[in-house]
């Protein structure tokens, strides 16, 4: 389980914008970088973040190599209603990890 | 993913890539470059035929990077973001890494404001695109160019 | 006679004009970033060394070793016992006779106290715990003091300091003395003040320690690095916080 920092606000107003913050600890090796042998050390990258909020999408990426060390993702949703918002992480071995939020729209 | 070849010495791909040029087959500046998908070609591959406007679009990069490993990006889309009007999707691209691909992001109505940011990787000095999808089918795009540096005392 | 009393005085000039920054004018590693990479300090919601630590949260509580402790059980909050820590350190240790960084008093307590393994240097537990603890002196200044058992240590730390090294024959204060603030291949020399470690480098792309840091400045003027605890690389971790004594501690730093 890597290690993971959102940021969201726990409480908001019903149709509020709200920003929210991500972070998880993964070394995103690209496939490019040469080991001490010479070859290259094999690609490991998250390649997938979605974000649902009560079991509906709300926000995707597709990540490719050229995302940075310890993925950074900052994006914007509305606050609907209250209920949990899911955010998961899949890398190329299909593992995901997800990790659940909750919050109080009034 | 990586369909980078390997094979081949330096100046042997650069003799036949040379020469290739010389017969026509386009710009080949870089050795190696022949195996790469062009910055263009990837963009393609996303707008198809359809024509792509500068406009609406932000995109927010430091002129000059510190370290190419970490840069700062912010895309932003000047739209209402309702159900009749929204951004679909904002794919990023660059012109001379491994990979003219950088991330696509799904955005919808729901999402209140066409705004992303995130930290990418540039391999040397170069272009960045960043192209929007709306929800009328229509691209929009921006584009900086970045001066990435080198950092002084490393580990080799 | 006077001649020689000339040339004597002028060789001790030259020595001593080796230009030490005067205190108020010395300024943090975050002074010479950009400010993208300040932004990514100032941020705790999105500063990677943030990750670091909260790992260091867990292993701070985590059961340890043959005595099952963890260091909680010792140390009760961080938040309180650990407030200060990290900026007295290097300090003396008594029942070992020499100074001590902070991460070999991590693994002293581990072996000591909770019979466990050490932690390997560099390795991402140990920078986790170290981080976790010097953050919780994160806006305190660095107390280093000079005690006469430390004495040595610092007079060490200032001699390797000043010492030509290397292939390039450079020495620390030639850089970061004389010329901070210039431009070394496109990057700003800053001024070398270890206030942020264990620090995110951009450049390793994860979190590391103070001592590898000086290795990567000895592997730059290509000299052969200290080996990672040995009594020169404490030394001069001690003169280092000696010279930045008063400034804020900012872990974790964030650093191009």
């Amino acid at each position: 389980m890597a290690r993971v920092l959102i940021n969201l606000p726990q409480r908001a107003k019903r149709g509020e914008i709200i920003e929210i913050k991500t972070l998880i600890a993964h070394p995103m090796e690209t496939g490019y970088r040469l080991g001490n042998t010479g070859t290259a050390i094999p690609r490991d990258i998250i390649n997938r973040f979605v974000c649902t909020y009560n079991g509906e999408e709300v926000f995707r990426a597709e990540l490719f190599p050229a995302i940075a060390a310890n993925p950074f993702i900052a994006f914007f949703t509305t606050a609907t209603e209250s209920g949990e918002l899911a955010f998961s992480w899949t890398d190329d071995h299909g593992q995901t990890q997800t990790e659940i939020r909750k919050i109080t729209v009034e | 993913m990586d369909r980078e070849s390997q094979g081949g010495s330096p100046t042997r791909r650069r003799i036949i890539l040379l020469a290739a040029a010389g017969l026509g087959f386009g710009p080949f500046a870089v050795p190696g470059a022949a195996t790469r998908i062009s910055m263009d070609e990837a963009i393609r591959g996303l707008i198809g035929e359809a024509p792509v406007e500068r406009g609406k679009v932000k995109l927010e990069v430091p002129p000059i990077v510190e370290n190419g490993n970490t840069v700062s990006l912010t895309i932003s889309v000047d739209n209402p973001m309702t159900e009749a009007d929204h951004v679909a999707s904002i794919h990023v691209f660059n012109q001379k890494n491994p990979q003219p691909y950088v991330a696509a992001f799904h955005l919808g109505p729901r999402a209140g404001r066409a705004s992303v940011s995130t930290r990418i990787r540039l391999a040397d000095s170069q272009e960045v695109v960043a192209i929007a999808r709306l929800s009328d089918g229509r691209f929009w795009s921006d584009g900086a160019d970045v001066i990435v540096t080198l950092a002084a005392c490393t580990e080799q | 006679m006077r001649a020689l009393l000339l040339v004597a005085l002028a060789v001790a000039v030259t020595a001593t004009t080796a230009a030490e920054i005067a205190p108020e004018a010395r300024r943090s590693g975050y002074d010479f970033a950009s400010s993208e990479t300040r932004a990514m300090q100032d941020d705790d919601a999105a500063n990677p060394g943030i990750l670091s630590v909260l790992q260091g949260e867990t292993l701070w509580r985590k059961k340890a070793g043959a005595t099952d402790r963890s260091c909680a059980d010792c140390h009760g909050s961080a938040r309180t016992s650990m407030k200060g820590v990290a900026a007295r350190y290097p300090t003396f240790d008594a029942a070992l006779g020499r100074p001590v960084d902070l991460e070999q008093r991590i693994n002293r307590c581990r072996s000591e106290h909770q019979a466990a393994e050490p932690f390997a240097w560099e390795s991402e537990d140990l920078l986790a715990l170290t981080a976790f603890i010097a953050h919780q002196s994160r806006g305190l200044p660095i107390a280093a003091r000079v005690d006469a058992e430390l004495r040595p240590s610092s007079d060490l730390g200032n001699e390797l300091f000043h010492r030509r090294e290397g292939q390039l024959n450079l020495s620390c204060s030639k850089c970061h003395d004389d010329n901070w603030g210039k431009r070394l291949a496109g990057s700003v020399i800053p001024q070398g003040h270890p206030t942020g470690y264990p620090v995110y480098r951009l450049e390793w792309q994860t979190l590391g320690s103070l001592q590898r840091r000086l290795r990567n400045c000895m592997t730059g003027v290509r000299a052969e690095p200290y080996e990672y605890g040995a009594p020169e690389a404490v030394a001069l971790e001690f003169y280092l916080m000696e010279r930045a004594r008063g400034m804020p501690i900012e872990t974790p730093a964030v650093r191009p």
